[in-house]
């Protein structure tokens, strides 16, 4: 037995701290650093144990993003990864969540023709956009089975795997066949960091670059013309007022003082 | 088909919950936003059972979908049913919470219409337009539909939760191909601690690497009981082992919008602002007054945490007391 597993990895801004495009009203990416979404190192740690645990298996990281995104793919083969394959083109820009599963969905049958996949691991969200979408979305258009906040991958053979879910009130336990899609939670593992065997295959390493084109995607199926939904400009959240400062000699007036305001205010 | 804004509630073990009446909350803002009447479509195993209250909070229409493959939750089988109402609703836009059920229902499902998607949406405009944060909270973005109909879910803790009112709105079933499952939800192991859910709780007290240790979190958990507040903490109080990863509040962890929020010994990393930073009232005690959660507190106290949390506590307790026995 042995695996095939892609994990989809994002480059993204390295910094949160984005302000406002005063051209565009848009988020102000341009000139921001970018890196591995963080949230996609638990998914790259999983398919490296994955192989760990299933020898003979290989690991395929594949991101969709600009010629520079293949920073995040040096990333995951520093972190173990075997291969990876940048979607890339012009038509793909201002994508949305539709768009982009779909562009990714598409690229993962390309790699199941080549060789059979059969698991797809996301990470939680990204720290950009951050709506946790994407994995769920990509085996819709996959019509393969999928789960979500995935804290556990307890067995697995290329017909099955048995899953932990991390649910608001509990866990739950999942049996998907195979091949399927998963997004996991940060409590799946620790991820370790780049090997120096890992650093030397990356430097080495060559990715192939598809477009809509070799996807068989007409260019209206992706980005923007192919997205359901389109950022209309960002705006800074509204600042807080400023704050009151709960004074007292001892402790004990404080303490008295704090809940004096917190009634008044009906909040006790 | 007239256009209608569709509400799809997903009981949570078979039972509603407070995110499904602020669910209905959100519908009703869209629905007089785009002036059209609003549905609810209940899913589930035992949906036929609570179908009556949802009928009678507010919305013109019920639709019940109801088969033994929604029992437990798979994400093929839910989506497949909320496809099924979207399309016999002729639904504009179909709006579910921000939960796990909710987020990977409505991503299915958006694929399945052909649909745009917005999710934690914290805003509807009257244009139909959204808002919603991006970038850990950093920044909001406003998000517009380019497809006829759109899926949407709704941060919770974010629409008024809707009461029962007027006439009971019609109840109609709802049958759909649950097709071939590949998925199965085997058990589900309820967390053994009865501690309120973050992510719906009014009132969070959230703990820090201030707190020093895992005995600072009892205090923490008094002052929580004592105050009926959900338990929250910081990534370093979480990854320093005291306290499990399900309570952390911040980018890696839950995000939550009570009415109010305390941080006890928290410093306020960026990265835990965004996770709470719409909170209503943001209370933070901290022996450092020009840490970031002391600067943007709406209430600061600045002192030792071991000497205020048992004060405070029993301030609560003594006028929780006196208002039990007026």
């Amino acid at each position: 037995m042995a695996l095939h597993i892609v994990v989809c990895v994002k480059s993204t801004p390295s910094s949160m701290n984005i302000g406002v495009d005063a051209a565009t009203g848009l988020p102000k990416t341009a000139g921001i650093p970018t890196a591995l979404n963080p949230f996609d190192e638990f998914a790259v740690e999983e398919a490296v144990r994955l192989k760990e645990r299933v020898p003979g298996s290989t690991a395929t990281a594949l991101t969709l993003g600009p010629d520079a995104a293949a920073e995040v793919l040096r990333e995951a083969i520093a972190r173990g990864m075997d291969a990876g394959v940048l979607v890339c083109g012009a038509e793909f820009e201002g994508g949305d969540s539709l768009a982009t599963s779909r562009a990714l969905s598409a690229a993962i049958k390309k790699l199941h023709a080549e060789k059979p996949v059969h698991l797809v691991i996301f990470g939680k969200n990204t720290s950009d956009v951050g709506a946790g979408v994407v994995g769920t979305q990509t085996a819709a258009w996959l019509d393969w089975a999928s789960a979500s906040a995935i804290k556990k991958i307890d067995s697995i053979d290329e017909q099955s795997a048995t899953v932990t879910r991390m649910m608001e009130d509990g866990v739950d336990t999942v049996k998907l066949t195979l091949p399927a899609c998963l997004s996991t939670v940060k409590e799946i593992n620790e991820p370790r960091l780049p090997s120096l065997k890992g650093k030397m295959a990356s430097k080495k390493a060559v990715f192939p670059k598809w477009t809509a084109a070799d996807l068989g995607l007409e260019p209206g199926q992706v980005g923007a013309a192919g997205a359901g939904s389109a950022i209309l400009k960002a705006s800074l959240p509204p600042a807080r007022p400023a704050g009151l400062k709960v004074e007292g000699a001892t402790a004990a007036e404080k303490a008295a003082k704090l809940i004096d305001i917190l009634v008044e205010r009906k909040l006790i | 088909m007239a256009n209608a804004i569709l509400a799809v509630i997903l009981p949570s073990r078979g039972a509603l919950s407070a995110a499904s009446y602020e669910l209905l909350g959100a519908g009703r803002v869209l629905a007089d936003a785009l002036k059209q009447p609003l549905l609810a479509a209940v899913i589930g195993g035992n949906a036929a059972t609570l179908a009556a209250d949802i009928a009678s909070r507010g919305v013109d229409r019920v639709l019940v979908v109801e088969h033994p493959s929604l029992s437990n939750f798979t994400e093929e089988a839910y989506a497949n049913a909320a496809a099924a109402a979207a399309k016999i609703s002729g639904a504009s836009r179909v709006i579910l919470p921000s939960t796990v059920v909710g987020r990977a229902v409505a991503a299915r499902l958006a694929v399945l219409l052909k649909a745009g998607l917005a999710t934690d949406v914290t805003e509807i405009l009257p244009s139909g337009a959204i808002r919603r944060g991006c970038y850990g909270g950093n920044l909001i973005a406003e998000v517009e539909f380019k497809t006829g109909i759109a899926v949407l879910t709704v941060a919770p803790m974010t629409f008024p939760r809707t009461e029962p009112k007027g006439s009971p709105a019609p109840l109609e079933a709802v049958s759909f191909d649950p097709g071939t499952a590949k998925s199965e939800c085997l058990s589900f192991k309820a967390e053994e601690s009865r501690e309120i859910d973050l992510g719906a709780a009014e009132k969070v007290v959230s703990g820090g690497f201030g707190l020093g240790g895992p005995e600072g979190f009892k205090l923490l958990f008094n002052f929580a009981h004592a105050l009926g507040a959900a338990v929250g903490a910081s990534r370093r109080a979480v990854d320093s082992g005291w306290i499990a990863y399900r309570h952390q509040v911040g980018l890696t962890g839950r995000t939550v919008r009570p009415k109010l929020y305390v941080a006890v010994g928290i410093s306020g990393q960026i990265q835990h602002l965004a996770g709470m930073s719409s909170s209503s009232t943001i209370v933070a005690i901290n022996t450092d007054k020009d840490c970031p959660l002391m600067q943007m507190a709406s209430i600061s106290v600045q002192g030792e945490y071991a000497e205020l949390l048992p004060l405070i506590t029993d301030e609560i307790k003594r006028r929780k007391g006196h208002t039990a026995a007026a």
